[in-house]
């Protein structure tokens, strides 16, 4: 792999601009790593001549100086963002051979600045899992191993799992993800990298496959802070087509970062201090607050009563909104149809037992259940007061301080295998994640360093509504002490 | 409302068949069998949402302050039937195509 695949997107985009390589060689670069990568089966499609088209179009441009934002970066899609005429099926087989005929807005906006892409990016079926063991095209393999002269092969995390290996073994600059409840933040911490959830409403779903409407956010992944603040920057933006897309102007997000922290004050939630977490967890966290203290920042203790409810509040509404969005999978309009039925009923309910996953089916059941006559109350109701509780929590600590800091992740990345038998220890992956995707709150993640087997750790970054640069800043301060230049040592 | 006292809610095999009915997905006997502890075990987790206070909290429904906007009442997309049809499984004379419901 060439020196182009471990520079960041702000260096090949310098670089480019500068003349010290042409766009070609940079998509050619990646377009190698990506067909050397196929063993940790992070990419479902390959588009190597999109990625070379685009830089094609950025080598005219740089010679006529009308060079876009992206222009000479190319990119990896996650599989369920619709990008026109390319698969497209979030990880599922009920989508298999879904060949959108439009462009989700927010793949469409990277396009647009010039950005050309390698590829879709392997994923948990609909985004539901913590692993990519969900995923219908067998899980991503994590780049990292463990340092015990073993072979494990590791989860990448998830859902944006396929996302977070590509960036973390070389094989894309940058990618896309989406965030549900931690789906773009644990598959960073798992692998080493950065990334970013923005403030619910920010990025426009439309197009991106819907897992939980009320919780899905689209953000980037990539090296480092200010890489995620380049890619947030093109993907941010008001969208008529999506009803809760924010009407707001897109700040300049990476002409702002600054990790001078004089005058903010952070907050160490007193409940994130969970039993069972590994001490090295907590160690790291304790040393990120050395860190933003380093950077001039005031720590103060703050209190999150109600965050132990935020996972069971999550599986009430998460799967009660993915039983109603995939309720559309019915073998008419698009996707698998089941034949050999006799009525249109049985079509239904054949084409849906044999296109979707173990855990897609819980989750659509558990959903139809709590949302079913008699129980609704008891339980979608109940949850969303409890939401309103979260989310009140967070304004409140929000008068104490101006960002938040948490571990990412109860642990490292853990072994293909060692959890698909248990869906609550699963679920538990995202018990730092999750409350603020209940409250709709910019996160991100940051590597922070290895732990006792080699594996990267990272750590959480929340923030006021719309302040994703108080987010990025905190993160960058983290990054710039942490120093982070870990690579997983390539056996593929 | 739950009430923190509340037995345990579970279910049993014909409550996740019809919850199966409901979802529209086909399940074996064995299948729903097999769902049976997993539903429960995490019906029996999400209940501890019970032990919250949540007398006159309303519940959320904006995780973003967001007004809802209206557009003007035009046609703003359409004639574009054969994209609409492109990735049907049977499409045909220009239509979804499903089994029969009528006899």
């Amino acid at each position: 792999m060439g020196e182009l695949n471990h520079k960041t997107i702000a260096q090949l985009r310098d670089g480019f601009r500068a003349g010290e390589f042409t766009a070609r060689e940079i998509a050619e670069a990646f377009n190698a790593a990506v067909e050397a990568g196929r063993a940790l089966n992070a990419y479902t499609v390959e588009t190597p001549e999109l990625a070379l088209a685009a830089a094609d179009s950025a080598d005219v441009a740089r010679g006529t100086n009308e060079l876009k934002p992206l222009s000479g970066i190319p990119l990896g899609i996650k599989d369920l963002f619709a990008t026109e005429g390319v698969d497209s099926t979030s990880g599922s087989n009920i989508l298999k051979g879904f060949k959108p005929p439009y462009e989700s807005t927010v793949s469409g906006k990277l396009k647009a600045a010039g950005a050309g892409m390698l590829g879709k990016l392997n994923m948990d079926e609909f985004a539901m899992g913590s692993s990519n063991e969900t995923s219908a095209y067998g899980p991503v393999i994590s780049p990292w191993k463990r340092n015990d002269g073993g072979n494990a092969a590791l989860t990448p995390g998830g859902s944006s799992g396929g996302s977070a290996a590509a960036v973390a073994a070389g094989m894309a600059p940058g990618v896309t993800g989406t965030d549900t409840g931690g789906s773009i933040r644990q598959p960073a911490a798992f692998t080493g990298i950065s990334g970013i959830k923005p403030t619910y409403g920010r990025c426009s779903r439309w197009g991106i496959v819907a897992f939980a409407s009320s919780l899905d956010q689209a953000g980037p992944m990539a090296r480092t802070v200010r890489d995620c603040a380049i890619l947030l920057e093109t993907m941010s933006g008001f969208d008529p087509k999506d009803a809760t897309s924010l009407d707001l102007p897109v700040p300049q997000w990476e002409a702002g970062l600054s990790s001078d922290l004089k005058g903010k004050r952070v907050g160490i939630p007193r409940e994130y201090r969970i039993e069972g977490v590994p001490v090295e967890i907590n160690a790291l966290w304790d040393q990120g607050i050395e860190w933003l203290k380093d950077a001039g920042a005031e720590v103060v203790p703050i209190s999150l009563p109600h965050t132990k409810y935020a996972l069971p509040t999550y599986y009430i509404i998460a799967p009660a909104e993915a039983s109603s969005n995939l309720a559309r999978y019915d073998g008419v309009r698009y996707g698998l149809r089941e034949t050999g039925v006799k009525t249109l009923d049985d079509m239904y309910a054949a084409t849906r037992a044999a296109g979707f996953g173990a855990e897609v089916k819980r989750r659509i059941m558990i959903g139809t259940y709590v949302l079913s006559a008699g129980y609704y109350d008891a339980y979608f109701t109940k949850a969303q007061k409890v939401r309103t509780l979260i989310k009140r929590d967070f304004a409140e600590a929000f008068r104490d301080c101006d960002v938040i800091l948490t571990p990412t992740a109860p642990s490292s990345a853990f072994g293909l295998g060692e959890k698909m038998s248990d869906p609550l220890a699963m679920y538990l992956n995202d018990v730092f994640a999750v409350p603020a995707s209940l409250a709709g709150l910019p996160a991100m993640s940051v590597p922070g360093g290895l732990d006792s087997q080699g594996l990267p750790l990272g750590l959480h970054l929340i923030g006021k509504e719309l302040d994703e640069q108080g987010v990025l800043n905190a993160g960058l301060a983290i990054e710039e002490r942490a120093g982070f230049t870990h690579r997983a040592e390539k056996w593929w | 409302m739950l009430p923190a006292s509340r037995p345990f809610m579970s279910v049993n095999a014909d409550q996740v068949r019809h919850v199966a009915k409901l979802a529209r997905i086909a399940m074996s006997d064995s299948e729903v069998e097999a769902m049976v502890p997993e539903f429960n075990n995490i019906l029996g987790w999400v209940e501890q949402l019970g032990e919250v206070d949540t007398d006159g909290v309303e519940p959320l429904t904006a995780v973003i302050d967001n007004h809802l906007r209206l557009r003007d009442d035009v046609v703003n997309d359409g004639n574009i039937r054969d994209k609409v049809l492109a990735n049907a499984p049977d499409a045909q004379h220009g239509f979804f195509a499903v089994p029969k419901v009528i006899e």
